[in-house]
């Protein structure tokens, strides 16, 4: 049997290396104390964002290297999100692949030399939101946004409205931040509200918008993804430990069943993620479709099985000192968040068979 | 990482489509996109002969035995080619898929020599001798025994569920040749000729009219001693590297014809007015969702470095599409609504949607059940303990 290999649909030996890295990376920093240190705070874990930034360096993954940045693609970059997610890790990670590839693509020189450094540095932390709302008069906004994932925290805001795209700074006048008590700990919202505020439009918003729909869509469902093998790794070494009616529960059908139905969902998931991220790469006719898909897939993979978790852990899974709710709560976060599952296969039936009649 | 296939390949996808195409909008256009695999089974073994004298018969053999030792990518973009111009179901998908690659892992020169040459040419058509009436789901309990008889095996007993046993020169038979053994010890794998007095054929009548499938009765039924791959009472590993065949790249074309079901279900819904329903647009998203992923999941497959090891991707590939296609199959008559389940003409006979919603039944169970699947990617993908034998 011919068994030459012409296809490339898996890692190349640097993503396999760039993987590894980050996952060894988040296994030994992102620990659960450290996380729920975060939580009880702000919501993120500042040192760890800070060496996650400098000495692994891959922030900058898919932004431009003149301003900092790594070069690289979404592939890298959902490598990279996959293990933060795998380790529920509270960080800015979604302002670096929404605001920050928004300004990257539709940014000026002067918007980008000035937010890039700092924000793949880590020194400034960005946050990015769909605002179609907004008064504009004379380059200032005026009304609310809600909810801004780690609003309270940001240096620079970019909001988006269809065929627009601002930036506008944490410090300028005008500018309101109220944080909120967010069922997911690890990716707090705020309110933020605008009188006035000076606002620099972003000059290509197009582009701009499809850099955070692609980058943010990606980086929820790759998380997601992450998320989701995570909970069936770790409920998996708990079936073969526990022993109830003499036997390691894991031995049971009625629990393995549900073990192998999740794996079947996150096998697919892990697909839908790089097919996204090869088809936003390659400038492919399917991105678009990937990308919903991705979304959508994604995120129903990861709560189901986060509810799997709990329910498989029994009432230890139920308690606030086991790490599964950070698990669930994170994957509640993320059905919702840059559009819910109706919404993201409705654009697949849109792309497919046109507008409803 | 990248999407696709390479430009050598694209040529010769464009090579396979040519022919195929033409043949099905040529003299094989009779036996264009018939849904069902028993109509036509005169002219689709003309067909196999005809994909015989072009080469296109068993291209992922090597080319001494008639093959063109075609890579995996390759066999991929034929048998996207070949679902996509509508050619028919092979009818010797067993003999091609399953007990040549077999033969040729396991089979001797002479082994080879004489069987080999018949699937290639399209001429000999084989079934498949695993399941019996107590040995289903559980395949290591087979009760059928062969017994050595001077020169020849001697085989009793009855294989149930044998596809196209009625249309079929040949069988491949696992049986307990080794007295008294218990489970996969003691099973030989023989090679057996259909057309003898030892074997008779009833054929099974299935939910959707037809009869696909048979019992097959073997009553001092015989082989040569050596019409045997692997040791005497050492078949289960033979028995069990052809399953494997059976779960690799053989199913991969279908992804084409659940593109050509899909495409269906849109055009019944366009038709009728239920594209514009949110409920039903969420189900089409939801199965376009799911066909693209099994294809992404294909090509990962495909795309590991070591085609001999199991990845999650490929322990996990029949339960997906098998269930998205029962899915698939309740859209459509939900879709279709009561026109779905009147036919066309006076006899109980299902165009290709409602047909579809009654074969996707068996979906889920032939090769392995839903809940074998489950078994096997808990025990081997995720490493957990092994169900305990009652018996054993």
């Amino acid at each position: 049997m011919g068994h030459g290999l012409t296809m490339e649909f898996a890692f190349s030996d640097e993503q396999a290396m760039i993987a590894e890295t980050v996952q060894a990376f988040f296994r030994e920093n992102a620990t659960s104390e450290r996380t729920r240190e975060a939580m009880a705070a702000k919501g993120i874990d500042r040192e760890l964002w800070s060496d996650f930034c400098t000495e692994l360096g891959l922030s900058g993954v898919g932004l431009p290297e003149e301003h900092g940045g790594a070069g690289l693609g979404m592939v890298e970059f959902a490598i990279v999100a996959e293990a933060a997610g795998a380790w529920v890790a509270a960080l800015p990670l979604l302002g670096l692949a929404t605001a920050a590839r928004a300004i990257a693509a539709g940014g000026s020189e002067a918007q980008k030399a000035e937010w890039l450094p700092k924000l793949i540095s880590g020194e400034a932390i960005a946050a990015c939101e769909g605002a179609p709302g907004l008064a504009e008069d004379g380059g200032r906004l005026t009304g609310a946004i809600t909810p801004v994932p780690y609003g309270a925290l940001a240096d620079v805001f970019v909001f988006v409205a269809p065929g627009k795209a601002w930036l506008v700074r944490g410090d300028a006048v005008g500018v309101g931040v109220t944080p909120q008590v967010t069922m997911d700990q690890t990716r707090p919202f705020a309110t933020v509200t605008l009188d006035g505020a000076k606002a620099e439009p972003l000059a290509d918003a197009a582009a701009a918008i499809a850099a955070v729909h692609a980058g943010g869509w990606i980086c929820l469902a790759a998380e997601a993804l992450g998320g989701a093998q995570a909970t069936l790794d770790r409920t998996v070494a708990y079936s073969r430990e526990r022993v109830q009616f003499g036997r390691a529960i894991g031995s049971f059908q009625a629990y393995k069943h549900r073990l192998a139905d999740m794996m079947v969902d996150i096998e697919q998931a892990r697909s839908a993620v790089y097919w996204a991220a090869c088809a936003v790469n390659e400038g492919s006719d399917e991105a678009e479709l990937a990308l919903h898909a991705a979304k959508s897939f994604c995120a129903d993979t990861y709560h189901m099985c986060a509810g799997n978790m709990i329910q498989l852990h029994g009432g230890i899974g139920f308690t606030w000192e086991h790490d599964a709710h950070l698990f669930f709560k994170r994957a509640r976060s993320i059905l919702t968040m840059l559009g819910d599952g109706q919404w993201h296969r409705e654009q697949v039936a849109r792309l497919i068979m046109g507008a409803a009649a | 990482m990248k999407l696709g296939f390479s430009a050598a390949d694209e040529v010769f996808r464009a090579e396979c489509a040519a022919w195929l195409q033409a043949q099905m909008a040529g003299p094989f256009a009779d036996i264009r996109g018939i849904p069902n695999l028993c109509d036509a089974i005169p002219r689709r073994k003309e067909w196999e002969q005809q994909l015989a004298a072009h080469k296109w018969s068993c291209i992922g053999w090597p080319e001494e035995w008639g093959g063109r030792g075609a890579t995996l990518a390759q066999q991929v973009i034929f048998a996207e080619e070949y679902a996509r111009a509508g050619a028919p179901n092979r009818i010797n998908h067993i003999g091609v898929e399953l007990a040549g690659p077999t033969i040729l892992a396991f089979g001797s020169e002479e082994h080879k020599a004489n069987y080999l040459p018949g699937i290639a040419a399209g001429t000999h058509i084989w079934c498949q001798g695993y399941s019996e009436p107590n040995a289903g789901s559980d395949l290591a309990n087979v009760k059928t025994k062969a017994r050595l008889e001077g020169d020849e095996w001697v085989v009793n007993g009855q294989k149930v569920w044998t596809s196209l046993a009625h249309y079929s020169d040949m069988i491949f038979v696992v049986a307990r040749s080794e007295e008294g053994s218990k489970g996969p010890k003691g099973i030989s794998f023989l090679l057996m000729d259909m057309d003898q007095p030892g074997i008779e054929v009833r054929p099974i009548r299935q939910i959707n009219g037809e009869a696909e499938f048979n019992e097959t009765f073997l009553t001092d039924a015989r082989c040569a001693a050596d019409a045997m791959l692997g040791a005497r009472g050492e078949g289960w590993k033979v028995a069990m590297a052809l399953l494997a065949f059976e779960r690799g790249v053989s199913t991969l074309g279908q992804q084409m014809q659940f593109r050509n079901e899909l495409d269906a279900v849109i055009d019944a819904a366009r038709a009728n007015g239920k594209a514009s329903d949110p409920v039903v647009r969420q189900r089409i998203a939801r199965a376009e969702i799911g066909l693209r992923l099994m294809r992404y999941g294909a090509l990962r497959m495909l795309s590991g470095t070591d085609p001999t090891v199991i990845d999650g991707a490929a322990l996990t590939y029949k339960i997906q599409w098998a269930t998205w296609r029962r899915d698939l199959g309740e859209l459509a008559m939900d879709v279709l609504g009561q026109a779905g389940e009147i036919a066309a003409g006076d006899h109980y006979a299902w165009g290709m949607l409602p047909n579809m919603y009654l074969y996707s039944r068996s979906d889920t169970i032939y090769g392995g059940t839903n809940q074998i699947q489950r078994n096997q990617i808990a025990e081997r993908g995720l490493g957990l303990p092994r169900e305990p034998r009652g018996d054993l």
